[in-house]
Order: C-alpha cells, then sequence, then structure tokens
C-alpha cells in the first residue's frame, strides 16, 4: 500500500527530507504499525517524540490506514 | 466609555463594521495575559498594547540579552540587564497611555498560577520550555481560561487557541511531555529572527478575535507554518475528555505539583540504609513500601504503607505530600521505578528512593 508522508520540525530534519511516498507491505495497516514501521525504518526516530495525524485529522486512538491517506509526523516543540 | 482621543486614535478600528465602537469597547474591557516577554510575547504584546486592550499582564523573571535583540523586538540595547516584563512595560507605555500594563517580575509557578491566571479573560503562551507550558495549560484548563498557544522550532511554527468553548487542550494534543533533553529550544539550537514574529502576529490575532467575539477562532486545529516553503497545514485535533478531567482532577493539590520533575528535569534523592536510621530518628518521615505483601523482610519499625507497585494508583492518596517519603523496595529498582510514576503522573516532589533496597538491613 502506498502512502503520502509529511514530516515536521526535529523529525524532518532527524531524517533529512520533508515529504516522501513510502510503500507499506501491509494489508490493513494502522498508526501503531505505522509507529513501529518508521523507527524500523528510520532508527533515529526512536527517542523522538511525534504524533501521527491521518489526513489532517491527529489521531488519539489506534487509526486504520488506507491507500493513498497523507500521513503527518508532528513532534512537539516548545520555543518562544 | 472611550474619550474623544481614545476614539481617534481608533479610528481605524471604528471604521470596520466586525470591530466598530462597540468592538473597541470590547477590547478596552479586557484583560489579556502574556505569559513570557521573548521571541512571541513581543510581537503580541505590541499588537495587544497598539489594538488598545484595555489591561494587559505580562509575566516575566528573565533579564534582556543582547542574543535576544535578533528577535524580541520590544528590546534596545538600553534595555540590556533589565527585567523584561518591566522593560516591556516601559516601552508599551509610551506605544498607548489609555491601557493599563502589569507587570510581574517573576517566574511563574504552580504557586502564584492559579491566582495571576484568575485576574485574566484570555492568556497567552509565549514560554520557551515543556514545564512551563505544561502549567499554563493546566492553570488555563483549571480556570477555565483560554489559552493562545504558539511555539517556534528553527524556521517552523504551531499556533493554536486551547481550552475555548469547549474545545481541546495542550494535552489532547501532547498529553505527554518528551523526554528531558530531547527536544533543544530556541537558545540551544537557534531560530530566525523573524519566525516569532510571524507566529506571535497570529496569536496576537487570535487574541483579537476571541475579544471581538467575530471570525472563526482557531480552536480545535493546530496551525502549522513552515518558514522556509512559506506553507501552511492545519490538523484537526480532537477535545480528549479523559486529559481535560484528569487536569482538572489536579485542583486541589495543584500548588504541590512539580513541573520539572513531570517533565524529567530535576534528580530524584536517595538514601542509603544508615541515612534512613538516621531520618527514622530525627524527622517525622512516611516509608512505603511497593514489594508485594509476601516478600521479606518485614521490617516493623518503619512502620510503612504496603503498596505494591502495580497497584500503587489506588495508594496515591495515602501518599503524604507535606512530609518527606522513603520509597523502598527489596534492591532499589521497583522503588526508583515508582518514584519516577509518581513524580510524572501526581506530581509527588517529596519523594526519596532507598538505595539498595531493604535486602541488607540489620
Amino acid at each position: 500500500m502506498k502512502i503520502n508522508v509529511i514530516y515536521f520540525g526535529m523529525i524532518a530534519e532527524a531524517i533529512g527530507k520533508n515529504v516522501e511516498t513510502l510503500q507499506i507491505n501491509s494489508i490493513q495497516p494502522n498508526t501503531d504499525d505505522l509507529t513501529t514501521f518508521f523507527i524500523q525504518q528510520y532508527p533515529v526516530l526512536k527517542n523522538k517524540s511525534f504524533k501521527i495525524a491521518v489526513n489532517q485529522q491527529m489521531a488519539t486512538n489506534n487509526t486504520v490506514i488506507n491507500e493513498n491517506d497523507e500521513i503527518a509526523l508532528l513532534p512537539p516543540f516548545a520555543g518562544g | 466609555m472611550l474619550n474623544e482621543k481614545e476614539k481617534h486614535r481608533y479610528s481605524r478600528h471604528l471604521l470596520l463594521d466586525k470591530v466598530g465602537l462597540q468592538g473597541q469597547e470590547k477590547l478596552k474591557a479586557a484583560k489579556v495575559l502574556v505569559i513570557g516577554a521573548g521571541g512571541l510575547g513581543c510581537p503580541v504584546l505590541l499588537y495587544l498594547t497598539a489594538a488598545g486592550v484595555g489591561t494587559i499582564g505580562i509575566i516575566d523573571f528573565d533579564l534582556v540579552d543582547e542574543t535576544n535583540l535578533q528577535r524580541q523586538i520590544l528590546f534596545s540595547i538600553n534595555d540590556i540587564g533589565k527585567n523584561k516584563a518591566l522593560a516591556a512595560k516601559h516601552h508599551l507605555e509610551q506605544q498607548n497611555p489609555y491601557i493599563t500594563i502589569k507587570a510581574f517580575a517573576e517566574k511563574l509557578t504552580s504557586k502564584n498560577a492559579l491566582e495571576l491566571v484568575q485576574q485574566f479573560d484570555v492568556i497567552v503562551d509565549g514560554t520557551d520550555n515543556f514545564s512551563t507550558r505544561y502549567l499554563v495549560n493546566d492553570a488555563c484548563v483549571i480556570t477555565e481560561k483560554p489559552l493562545v498557544y504558539g511555539s517556534i522550532y528553527k524556521f517552523e511554527g504551531q499556533v493554536s487557541v486551547f481550552n475555548y468553548n469547549n474545545g481541546p487542550s495542550y494535552r489532547c494534543l501532547f498529553p505527554e511531555p518528551p523526554k528531558a533533553g530531547s527536544v533543544p529550544n530556541c537558545s540551544q539550537i537557534g531560530v530566525i529572527g523573524v519566525l516569532p514574529g510571524l507566529i506571535g502576529t497570529q496569536q496576537a490575532n487570535e487574541t483579537l478575535k476571541i475579544i471581538l467575539e467575530i471570525g472563526t477562532v482557531l480552536s480545535g486545529k493546530l496551525l502549522i507554518y513552515d518558514a522556509l516553503s512559506g506553507n501552511s497545514t492545519s490538523i484537526n485535533i480532537k477535545r480528549s475528555e479523559e486529559q481535560i478531567d484528569k487536569t482538572k482532577a489536579m485542583k486541589p493539590h495543584f500548588a504541590s505539583f512539580n513541573y520539572d520533575a513531570f517533565c524529567g528535569i530535576d534528580l530524584i534523592n536517595t538514601i542509603d540504609i544508615t541515612e534512613l536510621k538516621e531520618l527514622l530518628k530525627s524527622e517525622n518521615i512516611q516509608v512505603v513500601d511497593v514489594r508485594e505483601e509476601w516478600e521479606q523482610p518485614r521490617i516493623n519499625e518503619l512502620n510503612a504503607l504496603i503498596a505494591p507497585l502495580d497497584d500503587l494508583d489506588d495508594f496515591v492518596n495515602q501518599i503524604d505530600r507535606n512530609k518527606k517519603v522513603v520509597m523502598v523496595c527489596q534492591r532499589g529498582a521497583r522503588s526508583l521505578q515508582a518514584i519516577l510514576h509518581l513524580k510524572k503522573e501526581y506530581g509527588f516532589n517529596n519523594l526519596i528512593n532507598l538505595e539498595g533496597g531493604l535486602l541488607n538491613w540489620k
């Protein structure tokens, strides 16, 4: 399955890109699977804190992902 | 009521049908507290002052430093070394003599937050660290005040309005702070000077919309702006009743909640058996044993509260917050885990770990 991903802040910085299209080899993945997938794909994310949004909606519970969904990885930041 | 001079000063507002005389009077009657007079606070303060918000509070304990001048546009070289809240008040009073500026040259803490926040209608968050951000959010949830949130990282900014008309809070977005030290701040990694201006003016705009009751307030949405691409992204956030209820339940012991500990940025006190024996003689302390009931040795003279680690949450109300509490177990590992949990979830700041545990008690 193909998903479109947008990375923000420190996450984009850590993996060196802002957007990409990724192929996931899972029939019906959810946001928990995605977290595992991203950490496998980018081990540098292991100690980073981020939230996942699916189609511009922040995922609170485990959310099912569909083909061509837009996934965003949002880190918290506190600067002011 | 506005006098003739004020009517003239605010004439461009009075011409707008969404503001007008009525709106300008709402602005004059409004009380806004700006937390932090830094990168975000400066543009917020300048625009709220210019717009005629009648009472503006500024709290900041920090002093103006030369490296602040790259983005903290309220200050000049003559302010270096002065308290930011007081220096800001001085400049803003020259900008608009028709409003009241209250400067608080102190640190916002869980001890003064509720009382301070209560005196204002809208709170603007311009702080630069997680522990104060969670403190501000929680104080706003407890006192039911709208919170205009802004945050920046290098070239990127986030804006939202929390606790507005039953909307989500900051904890509905980020329930837990990130690991201590994992997210650096502007002074460590830098920030493009214009970014707090871009984000701060959006915070000022949201504040004015709340007061004037116009437009659509940025509640339930996180706006993310990337200064490098010029792109804005908006993410919807849902209110979590669980997070709101948990925050409201903090009210009775809010003043003793340790936000630095919650964010993992303070140290854990430890003692050994000899020190524990001395402490038992010299002070009225409480001992909490987090082992299972069957585990040996049992030391009667400790008069310990038995609160096995797995059921610790059920014993929280029996753990004293006002005296030293020594947490014990067999070897000192579970008691340490218990301390981390109690600090993080319940804000305890009086817990001491018995290093090495009770195994070597003689």
